[in-house]
C-alpha cells in the first residue's frame, strides 16, 4: 500500500535514515555534524507512527551519502536504522545498518585510568561482546559498556 | 603454546598451558630446593620496566630470571626518566625491544601491557596495570592450591574481603571456573563482586556469594584472603568495623578442616592476624615464595628453552 502523503517533497538525491529508535535522530544528526552551517538540505522526522508498530525518527539528508565509519557510528547508537540511497528519486540500495565486530576509533573508554586515554599513537578499540542488546568491551583495559554508556561516550 | 606469545591477562592462557606451568613450576621448585640453577637463559636478556614501584614482584621476576641464567635490564624508576621526558609508553617498548628478549611491564594505567603487546614482536608479561590484571600471581595463586592438593578439581574455595576492586580475585575466580571448583564469594556488601564480573563467570559454576565467613569457614578447602584497602572508606568507623567480622584470628582458624589452606597475596595488614601464622593451614608466605619458580616456568616456556 502506497504512503497516503509523504511529510515531506521526495529528494532527488541523498540518503534517507529510517527506523531510528524514537529520540535518537539528534544523536545521528551530532554524529553526521549536520547542525547549522551545512550546505545541503535535511528534513528530520521525529516520534512518527511507524508501520512495524511503535514510533520512530526519520532524516532525511539530500546530496550527501554516508562513509563506512558513519555508518558504523550509527548503527551503536541507533541499531536497525535502515538506510536507503536514493539517486533520481529511486532507491537504488537500501540495508540495515550493522554494529561491526571491532569498534575503532569511535567510542571513547570511560575508565579515565585506561591507556587508551592517555596520549599513546593508539585509536580507541573495542570488541563487540554482544549485538542485541548491545555490549561491547575495551581491548585495552577490558571496560565493559551498554548502550547508553556507548551513546554517552561516541 | 606459550612460545614467543605475551601474557596480558590470565585469560589469554589454554587450560593446557596452565597444565604445563604448573608441572614446570614443580619441577622449578625441586631445582631450587636442591640449589641446582639451570643455565637455560644464557644468552638471553629481560627488560623490567616498573612504572610504578613494586619490589615484591619485580625481585621476583628478577631472581627467576637470574635463577635461570639470564640477565636482566632494568629501570628502576621508569617514570622519572622516559615519561618525565614525555616519552610515550610505545616509544618505550620499541625502544626496550631493541635490548632484550623479553619484556616485563608493571604500569598504572589499565591497558597498559596490552598496548605494549602492539608496538613489538618480542613477548612482553604483565606484572600488573592499575586495577586491571597481574596474571603471574594468578598462576602463583593456581600453582600453590594444586601443590597442595594435587589437583586443582574437586574443591571448595572461598574468597574473603575486598571482591570489588581486588584484580587477583577476578583474575582468579576467571582461571578457577575452568575447574571443577565450588566458588564461594565472601565480602560486605560495599565490596561485593561487581555485576558485570559475575556475568563474566560461566553459568555452570557453582557460585556463592554470602556476607559471613561463618556460612564457609568449615567447609571450606581453600581460604583465600584478601586486603581491604582502608582508602575505600571515606568513614574510618566502617572500615574498622568491617575489618572486624572479616580477619582471620586463631579462633577462626581453628574451624577450619586440617586440610584447608589460608592463602592472601600479601602484603597483608590487619586480614590475618600475626597468630595465624604459627597455625598448620597458613600458606601465604610459602605461597610467596612459589613467585619464583613459577615465573622461572613461564619465562623458559615464553623463551623456548627448557
Ligand atoms: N525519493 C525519496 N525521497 C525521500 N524519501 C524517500 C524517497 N524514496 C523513499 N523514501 C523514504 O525512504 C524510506 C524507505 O523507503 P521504502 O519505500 O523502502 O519504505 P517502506 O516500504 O516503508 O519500507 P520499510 O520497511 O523500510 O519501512 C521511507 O522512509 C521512505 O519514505
Ligand atoms: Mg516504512
Ligand atoms: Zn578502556
Amino acid at each position: 500500500m502506497a504512503e497516503r502523503t509523504l511529510l515531506v517533497s521526495k529528494i532527488n538525491n541523498g540518503t534517507v535514515i529510517d527506523h531510528i529508535p524514537p529520540g535518537k535522530s539528534f544523536k545521528v544528526l551530532s554524529i553526521l555534524s549536520i547542525d547549522s552551517r551545512i550546505s545541503y538540505t535535511v528534513t528530520i522526522a521525529v516520534h512518527v507512527l511507524s508501520k512495524k508498530g511503535g514510533y520512530k525518527d526519520i532524516i532525511k539528508i539530500e546530496d550527501r551519502f554516508l562513509q563506512r565509519d558513519e555508518l558504523d557510528r550509527i548503527s551503536m547508537v541507533a541499531p536497525g536504522a535502515t538506510i536507503s540511497i536514493i539517486k533520481d528519486y529511486e532507491i537504488v540500495e537500501k540495508f540495515t545498518v550493522k554494529i561491526p565486530d571491532e569498534i575503532v576509533g569511535i567510542v571513547n573508554c570511560p575508565n579515565q585510568n585506561c591507556i587508551s586515554n592517555s596520549r599513546e599513537p593508539i585509536k580507541s578499540r573495542f570488541v563487540v561482546k554482544s549485538q542485541k542488546p548491545i555490549l561491547i568491551q575495551c581491548f585495552y583495559c577490558q571496560r565493559p559498556l551498554t548502550d547508553l554508556e556507548i551513546i554517552t561516550n561516541i | 603454546m606459550l612460545f614467543q606469545k605475551s601474557l596480558v591477562s590470565i585469560e589469554d592462557v589454554s587450560t593446557e598451558d596452565i597444565e604445563e606451568i604448573l608441572k614446570i613450576s614443580d619441577s622449578m621448585v625441586k631445582l631450587l630446593e636442591a640449589h641446582k640453577n639451570p643455565h637455560s637463559m644464557d644468552s638471553y636478556v629481560m627488560a623490567t620496566l616498573f612504572f610504578e614501584p613494586s619490589t615484591r614482584t619485580r625481585l621476583s621476576f628478577e631472581s627467576a630470571m637470574h635463577r635461570l641464567g639470564g640477565s636482566v635490564l632494568s629501570v628502576s624508576d621508569v617514570s622519572s626518566s622516559s615519561v618525565a621526558k614525555g616519552e610515550t609508553l610505545a616509544d618505550t617498548i620499541r625502544m626496550a625491544e631493541a635490548y632484550s628478549d623479553i619484556i616485563v611491564i608493571r604500569h598504572p594505567l589499565e591497558g597498559a601491557a596490552r598496548l605494549a603487546t602492539q608496538f613489538t614482536a618480542k613477548p612482553i608479561i604483565n606484572a600488573g596495570d592499575g586495577s586491571g590484571q597481574h596474571p603471574t600471581q594468578t598462576l602463583l595463586d593456581l600453582f600453590t592450591i594444586w601443590k597442595e592438593f594435587h589437583s586443582l578439581d574437586g574443591l571448595n574455595v572461598s574468597l574473603v574481603g575486598d571482591l570489588k576492586y581486588g584484580r587477583t580475585v577476578h583474575s582468579l575466580i576467571m582461571a578457577l571456573s575452568r575447574y571443577d571448583v565450588n566458588i564461594n564469594l565472601v565480602s560486605p556488601p560495599s565490596l561485593r563482586i561487581p555485576d558485570h564480573f559475575l556475568a563474566r563467570i560461566p553459568k555452570s559454576k557453582k557460585v556463592r556469594i554470602t556476607e559471613s565467613l561463618d556460612d564457609v569457614i568449615d567447609s571450606s578447602d581453600v581460604l583465600y584472603v584478601t586486603r581491604i584497602q582502608k582508602e575505600r572508606f571515606a568513614d574510618k568507623n566502617e572500615y574498622l568495623g568491617l575489618i572486624g567480622s572479616y580477619s582471620i584470628d586463631e579462633v577462626i582458624a581453628g574451624k577450619m578442616k586440617k586440610s584447608a589452606i589460608i592463602m592472601h597475596p600479601l602484603p597483608r595488614v590487619d586480614e590475618i592476624k600475626p597468630e595465624v601464622d604459627f597455625t598448620g593451614n597458613a600458606r601465604y608466605f610459602r605461597q610467596a615464595s612459589y613467585g619464583v619458580p613459577v615465573r622461572m616456568a613461564l619465562i623458559s616456556l615464553m623463551m623456548g628453552v627448557s
